[in-house]
């Protein structure tokens, strides 16, 4: 395996990571129990933490489709995690069978493991790179193998941006990419939030307390801070808004009031 | 069966949705909720099935658990939830009308079974995805690792073909490792060095702060830092190197070892101390110079309280006739022997001797005690100049001037010091040479400085503070007034009429001397004309200009010339320009050159103060010259009477030979009639000097012309 550019001085797996956290709040046993300790830690304040990464899944589920039924077939999913089942390449390419999806994750783990995988696979790959330096991405191999960067993208940002501290200036890392992109590109995009929470921000302040004390940083933006991530984008109805609500399949009563935490929602360039 | 609104069909899709809404809430899978109930439909249908069979199948109450798995239900509450529906509802919407009891007996055997294959599910997914988790982290370690060791060869590359000595030892000093370049700057093995210790390493030489910078540094008070250090090579030579130390400290910041990166610096200092030593020292006789003088002598003024100082500053007397007549190489000779002999006059700690340009010497002297130091320095120097100094064969009785300045430290600038003792050197002087002086406040303030006229000279021009007198210029022959050499004067505010020797010098050095040289020219040959309208009968008025060495070598003097000659009016015959003989020694061709052009104008040329250099008769040939002026001291022993008849032997062959070659002869000094006569007798063609007048405002010289003439 060729040699990553940013590889980390040393793997630390007694280190809790974000992405096999998530996967264990997806019921997955992809974890070690550092990461399910953090993870219990978290849920102690949150306890629905899982139906927002389900509200994140299905609403990714519906953007993919989304984009299918716009034309767009292919995906580039940065801060992909540990992907456990539902991944953006099988929903893309069950609509489309040559829809191409390349994956992007800094954590070795991750990347290792998507890897496994995606063995065999055709149509997607993974690359490992750091949203912050978004040149390594558009210039890695995978991308040039399997994106047409003339042909209009889907950029699929989901709960990774609010690892992103304000100091690395994630701002200028979404507009290098959205220029980069041929127009006509979606940027698909979630984000936490302290706002839709169904408890008090003193309460959700616990579970930023366990990220940050596992030193991935949780950053809780506002409803306005998110929307600046669209800048240069036309936002596709119904805007940025709870997951829930962005173009469901079913009634969003039915849904968990957890699933209502932070925002979503498509722009799409012209 | 039918489909029927309450058909089995309709009822089984009944079940299914129970058994879908009691789960999703505690799935974790993506998919809606319609979704996962077409899911669950199949599951349904085969627990139906089951429920219905002839025989009991364990293995479909399996299946529909692992199912469960399948559909990402991981969470055991999913499992618990779909037990009670399969016990609530399976038998009511699925059951036939047979024994319910059977029936419910049966539905409880398939929850047996469902738990069992969901567990057995679970554990096998849950250890299948400890495997795949364990192994990506595996690799992405075996992908880190392979990282590491490129990065590793790397540095190693880097460590060990670096230009630089480069050394790693842990904090009680003992060495690790050091490169290749570090072995070579110290000419010694791996071996040799790996099993010492830095702090071995000292040197005489180290900064006082070396090592408390290095403890500093292994206590981890400090990061780095930065020293120039000497080492001894085991060959005993010493290799000075540019060092630079560093904690390297680990992950949780705790020291662990110093780094030190060193250059060799050997070459670079040796090189830096003799670009020092030249730049402090005089490169004729080795003497510290006036840059070197001027730091010590700050420093002796900077010194506490208590602190005194105490300077001589000497200056040859009469250095420039040695220069002029033996020639520079003479000169300097001269100069290295009074260097040697005032450097053995200063060998007491706090005393110095320095050169400060040309002849001029300082000593220096600084204690406690310098009143009377300075005085025995002073003495010493005055005696070490008693003897005379062979050069080239000939004994030089050598003189000074010396001026003394002493006082406390910490009042005056070096400047000022050293004013005050050029002032009272210069006192010293014209009270005959040969001595010394003690400096006086009010005396300095009255003392003309050098520096003073030299900076009030440009000034001194444009206020028209120049003023020209003339010399008449006598006819040895028939007594008749002949011309009148222009001498300018300087009416200084302050100081009253100075006359050329006081401040032609400094125009020489500050360039001056052109616009000065130009104005005497220009004001001189205005007089000429005056002259020659005022008394046309009188026979024409030559009138005689001094030119400087500078203005000689400056490129406007010919256009100057023929611009101030034409613009007045004045034929060039009515001109003499008046050159010293040593401003020609050694001239060639391109410094004649313009001579020549004025010779051949008609502009005549004198050379002048001749016989006090070098005298070289057989180059009088060469030059475009057609006077001489010979110097007053030929003259001077004509005043005795009888004369000197050796004297008057070499007067008598200069003019002589003059002659021959067609120069005529002019001689200075003439303060006798006897003298006038003697020079008469000799052939001398015009005389200068006290005997017929002093020199004087135009108007005398008129007078005088006219008296000859009428007389």
């Amino acid at each position: 395996m060729e040699r990553p550019a940013w590889a980390p001085r040393s793997i630390d797996i007694s280190v809790p990571s974000v992405s096999r956290i998530y996967d264990y709040y997806l019921g997955g046993s992809h974890n070690f129990e550092v990461d399910r300790e953090a993870a219990r830690k978290a849920m102690e304040f949150m306890p629905g933490l899982p139906k927002i990464m389900q509200a994140n899944r299905a609403f990714m589920r519906r953007a993919v489709r989304f984009a299918i039924d716009e034309g767009i077939t292919q995906f580039l999913d940065i801060g992909s995690g540990i992907p456990t089942f539902g991944n953006v390449h099988e929903v893309a390419q069950s609509a489309s069978p040559g829809a191409h999806v390349v994956y992007v994750d800094h954590d070795p783990v991750a990347v290792a493991h998507s890897q496994a995988v995606l063995e065999g696979t055709d149509g997607a790959d993974v690359v490992a790179a750091d949203l912050r330096k978004p040149q390594d991405i558009l210039t890695s191999s995978q991308v040039e193998r399997l994106i047409d960067l003339n042909r209009p993208v889907a950029l699929l940002l989901v709960a990774i941006l609010h690892f992103v501290e304000d100091e690395d200036d994630p701002y200028a890392a979404v507009a290098e990419l959205r220029d980069a992109l041929a127009p006509g590109s979606m940027l698909v995009l979630t984000h936490a939030s302290y706002e839709g929470i169904p408890l008090p921000e003193e309460r959700a302040k616990g579970t930023v307390d366990v990220y940050r004390d596992i030193r991935n940083p949780l950053i809780m933006r506002s409803r306005e801070g998110i929307a600046r991530f669209f800048e240069g984008y036309d936002m596709v109805e119904p805007g940025l808004v709870p997951m829930p609500l962005w173009r469901p399949d079913t009634a969003p009563e039915d849904e968990d009031p957890y699933a209502f935490s932070g925002f979503a929602g498509v722009g799409r360039t012209a | 069966m039918s489909a029927g609104p309450d058909g089995p069909e309709d009822r089984l899709r009944r079940f299914a949705t129970i058994w879908s809404r009691a789960v999703f809430p505690v799935t974790s899978t993506s998919s809606t909720r319609p979704e996962f109930e077409e899911q669950l439909l199949p599951l349904a249908r085969r627990l139906s099935e089951a429920l219905r069979a002839r025989t009991f199948d364990a293995d479909a109450g399996k299946a529909v658990g692992a199912a469960l798995v399948a559909a990402h239900c991981t969470d055991p509450e999913a499992l618990s939830r779909s037990l009670d529906c399969v016990d609530a509802y399976l038998v009511l919407y699925c059951g036939t009308d047979g024994d319910q009891e059977d029936q419910r007996a049966r539905s409880a055997r398939l929850q047996h079974a469902m738990a069992a294959g969901f567990a057995q599910a679970l554990r096998e997914r849950t250890l299948a995805e400890q495997e795949a988790i364990s192994a990506a982290a595996l690799k992405a370690q075996g992908v880190v690792a392979q990282a590491l060791h490129a990065t590793e060869a790397r540095f190693r590359a880097v460590f060990e073909g670096a230009a630089i000595g480069i050394g790693i030892a842990d904090l009680e000093g003992n060495i690790l490792q050091v490169n290749g370049a570090l072995l070579r700057m110290f000419g010694v093995s791996e071996q040799a060095v790996r099993s010492r210790n830095v702090k071995e390493w000292t040197h005489p030489e180290d900064a006082p702060q070396t090592w408390k910078l290095y403890d500093e540094l292994v206590r981890g008070e400090r990061e780095h830092y930065h020293v120039e250090k000497a080492f001894y090579r085991p060959d005993g030579t010493v290799l000075w190197t540019n060092l630079t130390v560093s904690l390297l400290r680990d992950a949780d910041g705790d020291p662990q070892y110093q780094l030190a990166l060193m250059e060799d610096t050997t070459e670079r200092r040796l090189l830096n101390l003799r670009l020092r030593y030249e730049a402090t020292h005089d490169a004729l006789t080795g003497l510290p110079n006036r840059t070197f003088f001027f730091e010590r002598l700050e420093k002796a003024l900077g010194a506490g309280e208590g602190q005194r100082f105490g300077l001589c500053y000497l200056d040859l007397d009469g250095f420039k006739t040695v220069n002029d007549s033996l020639g520079h190489a003479a000169g300097d000779r001269l100069l290295v022997e009074v260097a040697d002999r005032l450097q053995s006059c200063a060998t007491a700690p706090g005393e110095m001797v320095a050169r400060l340009g040309g002849d001029e010497f300082v000593a220096l002297t600084t204690g406690s005690d310098t009143e009377r130091e300075v005085d025995d320095l002073a003495a010493r120097i005055m005696n070490a100049l008693i003897a005379p100094i062979s050069v080239d064969g000939r004994e030089l009785t050598v003189r000074g001037s010396i001026g003394i300045v002493e006082g406390p430290a910490g009042e005056r600038s070096p400047a000022e010091v050293l004013r005050s003792a050029d002032i009272t050197m210069y006192r010293a002087k014209s009270a005959g040479g040969n001595r010394f002086e003690l400096a006086d406040p009010e005396a300095d303030a009255r003392a003309i400085t050098r520096h003073g006229l030299t900076t009030a000279l440009p000034a001194a021009l444009d206020r028209g503070e120049f003023f020209i007198e003339y010399q008449p210029l006598v006819h040895l022959g028939d007594g008749s007034v002949r011309g009148a050499e222009a001498l300018v004067r300087w009416l200084h505010p302050q100081h009253g009429v100075l006359g050329p020797d006081r401040f032609i010098p400094l125009a020489e050095h500050t360039g001056l001397i052109v616009p000065l040289g130009r104005w005497v020219l220009e004001q001189s040959v205005r007089q000429a004309r005056e002259w020659r309208e005022r008394h046309d009968g009188a026979g024409p008025l030559r009138i005689n200009v001094n030119l400087s060495p500078c203005q000689l070598n400056h490129p406007g003097l010919v256009q100057d010339t023929v611009d101030i000659l034409e613009r007045a009016g004045v034929a060039p015959d009515a001109l003499c320009l008046e050159v010293t003989e040593s401003a020609l020694i050694g001239a060639d061709d391109d410094l004649l050159k313009p001579l020549r052009r004025l010779a051949e104008m008609g502009v005549d040329i004198a050379l002048d103060d001749f016989g006090t250099g070098y005298s070289n008769l057989a180059n009088l040939r060469r030059l475009p010259v057609s006077v001489l002026k010979l110097d007053r001291s030929f003259t001077q022993s004509m005043q005795q009477f009888p004369a000197d008849p050796v004297d008057l032997k070499i007067v008598e062959g200069i003019v002589s030979l003059a002659h021959s070659l067609s120069l005529a002869v002019t001689v200075e000094g003439v303060e006798t009639g006897a003298q006038a006569e003697q020079l008469r007798i000799l052939g001398c063609d015009t005389a200068q000097g006290w005997y017929y007048a002093r020199p004087g405002p135009p108007e005398r010289l008129h007078e005088l012309a006219l008296v000859d003439a009428t007389g």
